[in-house]
C-alpha cells in the first residue's frame, strides 16, 4: 500500500504521512488494538490513584461529588497529631531500615560474588526467599517470632520501633542484595586485579574500584529499600504495637471509620514520596533495567 | 659479551586447576632489558604463567625469582612488576590522569612528584592532550596507552603484557607493535608479552618461548625459531611449513639419504645446523623422521631447474593471491601437495603459474629441515 503524497493537498499531507510505510511485523505500537489495550491498562492502573489524588483537594466531607478546590484537608492532616506521629514513625523506620538493609545487602552481594563456599547456592536461594514469600506469612512469622522471644513492647520512643525495623530490614535487604549482585555480574574482574597490580590492598581495591562501580546499584537498592519500608502495611501491621503506628497502618485505621479527604491527603503525601524515591531508583539503576520488575 | 643477568627466573613451576595441568614444570630465565614473548595456542598455559609472574596465581610447585628475590608467596601489590591487562582494565570512573596516578597515590607518593611523573608517563605514550578525558571518550588504542602509562609510571622492573594487541584492528596493531618496541627501548626495562599471534612475537621479541600444553617447547630468538625449529610442533605452529613423513635409509659421510613418502629418495647435507629436532646431528639409519621446508624457500620454474636443488614436478592445483605474494599449491603425481610462496615482483606476474599448469618446484637441500615425525 503506497500513497502518492504528491497529489495530496499540503494541509492533509501530515495526516497521511504516518501511513506511508506499510505495517511491519513488529510495529505493535501502530496497531489500533494494541494502542487500545495499552490505554485501557493505564486507565485501570492509574484512574483510582488519580481519583484519590484529585479528591484530596475536594471541598467536601465525602468522596463522591466534586465541590471545589481546597487545601484544608492537608491542613487538617497536618494538625492531626496521631497522623503526624505515625508519619514520623514511618520515616524513622524507613531511614534506619535503608541504612542497615543497604549495608547488609551490599555485603551479602559482594560476599556471594567474591567467594566460593559450600552451600553457596542454597544460601543464595534462602536469601531471596523474603522476596517471594507472601507478605502475610512473613507478617505472621514475625509476630510469632517476636512473641516467642518476648521482645519488649513498652520501650520509650524510638526504641519501641525496633521490632518493626528489624522486620523491615529482614524483607528489604534481599532486594538490595539482588540489585547489587546483578550489577556485579557485569564487573570486569581485571579492574580489581589492575588495582592490586598497581599496589592496592584487597580493601583498597574494593573501596577505590569495586564500590564506585557498584554505586548506581547501591543507590537504587537503598531507594527501593526506603520505598518498601515506607509503604509496607502487612508486615508492619503484625509487628506494630498500640504505640507504634506507622502511616500506612494509621491510614488503614482511619479508613475503617470513613474515607474522608484527610485520608486522601495523607495517602497522596505517601504516594508522592514513594514515586520520587522510585523514580530516583530507576534513574540510578538504568544500566540494569531488567530488575525493575523486582520492585513490586 | 657476557650474558645479562636473569631478571626473572622461573624454576620448575606447575599450576593445576582441578584436574587440568595449566602449567607443567616450566623453567625459564628471562634476562634484563629483554623483550620476551610467551607464544602458544590458546589454552597452552601462557596467560597462567604470566599471572603467576604478576602474583595473581600461586604455583602448586616450583618458585619464581624476580631480581634474585623469591616472589612465590608475595602478593601482586608487593611485586616489582606491573601488568597491562588484555581488557586494558582502565578504571572507568577516573580520568586518564587519575588512572595513571592511581598506583602512585596508593603508594603515598607526594602529590608534586605524582603530577610530574604522570605527565612524564603520559608524554611517553603521547597522551598528554587527553589527560582530563574519561576512558569512555577514548579510542581502543588510546585506552591501551593509558594502561601502558599506568603500569610504566610505577617504574617496574618488568612490564607484563597480556595479549595487549588482540583487541585492536590490523593497522593499529602494526603501529602499536612498533610503539611497544620503541617504548621498551626508551624505558629500558624487561617486557614480557603473552600472545597467540606469531607475527607479533616474531616482529617484537628478542626471544620467544613457544608453549604447548603447559610446557615450554623451545626458547630462541625469532630467526632461530623460524629457521631452525626444534620440533615438529614449533615448525608447524610458527609460519607455514611443508611437512612430509620420511625415513633415514643411509648415511654417506656427512650426507644423509632419506626416503620421503611421495617424494622419493633425497640426499640432504647431514650437518648441523641444518638439522633440527630431537634427533640432533646423529640421526641413526632407519629412524622415522619428518622432512620439512618453508613455502618461501620453494621456487617455481616452468623449466630448467638449476643444478644442486631438489626438484619435483607437479600440477598447480590452486593459486591464492595475497597482493604482495601468491601461494601456489602444487600437486605431485604421488598426490602430495607442496605449497610455494612466490613474490609478485612485477605487476604482470608469470602467466604460466595458474591452476592446471604442470610446473617444477625446487629448493636448496640446505633449506630442508629434519624433524621428529
Amino acid at each position: 500500500m503506497t500513497v502518492d503524497t504528491k497529489d495530496v493537498p499540503t494541509g492533509l499531507r501530515w495526516r497521511r504521512a504516518p501511513r506511508r510505510a506499510p505495517l511491519g511485523p513488529l510495529d505493535y505500537t501502530r496497531r489500533w488494538w494494541m494502542r487500545l489495550l495499552v490505554a485501557v491498562t493505564f486507565l485501570l492502573l492509574y484512574a483510582p490513584i488519580l481519583t484519590l489524588v484529585a479528591f484530596s483537594f475536594n471541598d467536601s466531607r465525602r468522596n463522591i461529588v466534586w465541590r471545589g478546590f481546597t487545601l484544608k484537608y492537608y491542613e487538617k492532616a497536618w494538625n492531626n497529631d496521631s497522623l503526624i506521629d505515625a508519619f514520623t514513625n514511618s520515616l524513622s523506620i524507613a531511614v534506619i531500615n535503608t541504612a542497615v538493609a543497604t549495608v547488609l545487602g551490599v555485603l551479602a552481594a559482594i560476599f556471594l560474588w567474591r567467594f566460593r563456599f559450600p552451600g553457596k547456592a542454597a544460601y543464595e536461594g534462602f536469601m531471596v526467599l523474603p522476596i517471594v514469600i507472601p507478605e502475610i506469612c512473613m507478617g505472621v512469622a514475625m509476630m510469632a517470632f517476636f512473641a516467642r522471644v518476648g521482645w519488649p513492647t513498652d520501650l520509650p520512643w524510638p526504641f519501641n520501633l525496633t521490632s518493626i525495623t528489624i522486620a523491615h530490614i529482614a524483607f528489604s535487604f534481599p532486594f538490595v542484595a539482588v540489585i547489587v549482585r546483578a550489577r556485579l555480574v557485569g564487573f570486569n574482574r581485571e579492574l580489581e586485579d589492575a588495582a592490586k597490580d598497581l599496589g592496592a590492598s584487597d580493601w583498597r581495591a574494593l573501596k577505590d574500584i569495586v564500590l564506585p562501580y557498584l554505586k548506581p546499584g547501591i543507590v537504587a537498592g537503598a531507594l527501593i529499600a526506603f520505598t518498601l519500608s515506607l509503604d509496607d502495611f502487612v508486615i508492619t501491621f503484625f509487628t506494630a504495637g498500640p504505640d507504634t503506628i506507622t502511616l500506612p497502618v494509621k491510614i488503614f485505621s482511619m479508613v475503617r471509620f470513613s474515607v474522608t479527604p484527610e485520608v486522601n491527603a495523607a495517602s497522596t503525601v505517601l504516594i508522592v514520596i514513594t514515586v520520587i524515591a522510585t523514580a530516583l531508583a530507576m534513574r540510578f539503576q538504568a544500566p540494569v533495567r531488567k530488575l525493575d520488575s523486582n520492585e513490586g | 659479551m657476557a650474558e645479562p643477568p636473569a631478571i626473572i627466573s622461573v624454576q620448575g613451576v606447575s599450576k593445576r586447576f582441578g584436574g587440568i595441568t595449566a602449567v607443567d614444570r616450566v623453567s625459564l630465565d628471562i634476562r634484563q632489558n629483554e623483550f620476551f614473548a610467551l607464544l602458544g595456542p590458546s589454552g597452552c598455559g601462557k596467560t597462567t604463567l604470566l599471572r603467576m609472574l604478576a602474583g595473581f596465581e600461586t604455583p602448586d610447585e616450583g618458585g619464581v625469582l624476580i631480581d634474585g628475590q623469591d616472589m612465590t608467596d608475595v602478593p601482586p601489590n608487593r611485586r616489582p612488576v606491573n601488568m597491562v591487562f588484555q581488557s586494558y582494565a582502565v578504571f572507568p570512573h577516573m580520568s586518564v590522569f587519575d588512572n595513571v596516578a592511581y598506583g602512585l597515590r596508593v603508594a603515598n607518593t607526594p602529590s608534586g612528584e605524582i603530577g610530574e611523573r604522570v605527565h612524564e608517563a603520559l608524554a611517553m605514550v603521547r597522551l598528554s592532550e587527553q589527560a582530563e578525558r574519561k576512558p569512555d571518550q577514548l579510542s581502543g588504542g588510546q585506552r591501551q596507552r593509558v594502561a601502558l602509562a599506568r603500569a610504566l609510571v610505577k617504574r617496574p622492573k618488568v612490564l607484563l603484557l597480556d595479549e595487549p594487541l588482540s583487541a585492536l584492528d590490523a593497522k593499529l596493531r602494526e603501529a602499536m607493535q612498533l610503539e611497544l618496541v620503541r617504548l621498551q627501548h626508551t624505558v629500558g626495562i624487561t617486557f614480557i608479552i603473552v600472545t597467540h599471534d606469531q607475527h607479533e612475537a616474531l616482529s617484537m621479541a628478542n626471544r620467544i618461548a613457544v608453549m604447548e600444553a603447559g610446557q615450554v617447547r623451545q626458547v630462541d630468538g625469532p630467526a632461530q625459531l623460524y629457521e631452525f625449529p626444534g620440533s615438529r610442533f614449533v615448525a608447524d605452529f610458527i609460519g607455514k611449513m611443508n611437512l612430509f613423513p620420511a625415513r633415514v635409509v643411509d648415511r654417506k659421510g656427512t650426507e644423509l639419504m632419506v626416503e620421503v613418502e611421495g617424494l622419493g629418495r633425497l640426499t640432504l647435507p647431514g650437518q648441523a645446523p641444518h638439522l633440527g629436532g630431537p634427533c640432533g646431528v646423529e640421526v641413526p639409519v632407519g629412524q622415522d623422521v619428518g622432512i620439512a621446508v618453508r613455502p618461501e624457500k620453494v621456487h617455481i620454474h616452468s623449466d630448467g631447474v638449476p643444478d644442486g636443488r631438489i626438484a619435483l614436478r607437479g600440477r598447480v592445483s590452486e593459486v591464492a593471491y595475497f597482493g604482495d605474494a601468491s601461494h601456489v599449491y602444487l600437486r605431485l603425481d604421488s598426490g602430495q601437495v607442496i605449497s610455494a610462496n612466490i613474490r609478485n615482483e612485477t605487476r604482470t606476474s608469470d602467466p604460466s603459474v595458474r591452476a592446471g599448469e604442470v610446473l617444477w618446484c625446487s629448493w636448496d637441500p640446505k633449506d630442508t629441515l629434519i624433524l621428529d615425525r
